[in-house]
């Protein structure tokens, strides 16, 4: 499982990678986890519903991602306001 | 007496400069100076184009790897997304009651698919406020994912979050409404296309209306 985060200017990048299976790693993994959070990010799982479709599921406690995912990203929280330009 | 007074005050005033203007001048310029050091500590780390391009290219392979091959194809070639709202049942877009425009770094436009008609605009950003290279400002597909993951993730809440306005508070309707045309003749397209690769697929010669544009391409 890989621990992403976007960042401005950069993209994403990797925050801590390892398998959930073996004690240590998921420790290492629950650590950022939890770091983010702290942070004020939201989580996401990006996953693929029956039938095809794509979409993601927000989870606020590592508990919560699924064991088999292959990934989290992490994005900072929504905030209401936007620029006040016009297309 | 008057001349004599008036021709010592003018010496006395020039005097007085003449004394206070080192001085002056020495302070003006570490003021100057301390100003400078201000500006330079407030200001963002410089804009950078080729670490913005880089950066927008990573975002552009996550958000990829991310949404269907469809909205990979709608973003590549139109700039936005079109998100179906509701209550996620599997229901193709078209027969949504309702959808969401995602532009990069714009609001959110609500809109019913089936008639065109605006709803909505939902005001929100995600400010990464760390700033590591002085700007809060996702890449642009970052924010598009961004978006796609919360409304996809969690509609309602998006929507809390968000500031709702009327349509054209921010985003130009005509704009939108063009944005909406080209997606609709971009859905006939791949439509078009999807129905001429079929029969080559199947290793039939495709309709003799699609071979003639020469639009068919190998399966």
């Amino acid at each position: 499982m890989k621990l992403l985060r976007m960042r401005p200017g950069h993209g994403e990048t990797v925050l801590a990678e390892g398998d959930v299976e073996v004690p240590e790693q998921e420790r290492e993994l629950i650590e950022a986890f939890r770091r983010e959070l702290d942070a004020g990010m939201w989580a996401a799982v990006p996953t693929e519903a029956p039938g095809g479709r794509r979409e993601a599921e927000l989870v606020k406690s590592f508990d919560e991602v699924p064991r088999d995912a292959e990934r989290v990203i992490f994005f900072p929280r929504a905030a209401g306001g936007a620029p006040e330009t016009t297309l | 007496m008057g001349l004599a007074l008036g021709t010592a005050t003018v010496v006395l005033v020039v005097l007085l400069w003449e004394l206070v203007r080192p001085t002056l001048v020495g302070e003006l310029a570490r003021a100057r100076e301390r100003w400078a050091r201000r500006d330079r500590a407030l200001a963002p780390a410089g804009y950078d184009p080729g670490r913005e391009r880089r950066a927008e290219q990573r975002a552009r392979k996550l958000l990829r790897s991310c949404v269907s091959e469809r909205e990979w194809a709608m973003y590549r070639d139109l700039g936005f997304l079109s998100v179906p709202g509701g209550p996620r049942l599997g229901a193709a877009e078209e027969s949504a009651a309702y959808a969401y425009l995602i532009y990069p770094h714009k609001p959110l436009v609500a809109y019913v698919p089936a008639s065109g008609e605006l709803l909505n605009e939902y005001c929100v950003s995600f400010p990464d406020h760390s700033r590591p290279y002085g700007s809060s400002r996702l890449p642009d597909s970052d924010d598009v994912l961004a978006k796609w993951m919360a409304l996809t993730a969690d509609e309602r809440r998006l929507v809390g979050e968000a500031n709702m306005h009327l349509p054209g508070r921010q985003v130009d309707p005509d704009r939108i409404r063009r944005d909406l045309a080209r997606l609709d003749r971009w859905e006939q397209e791949r439509e078009r296309r999807a129905r001429a690769r079929r029969p080559a697929a199947r290793g039939a010669r495709p309709p003799a209306s699609a071979r003639a544009d020469g639009s068919v391409r190998a399966a």
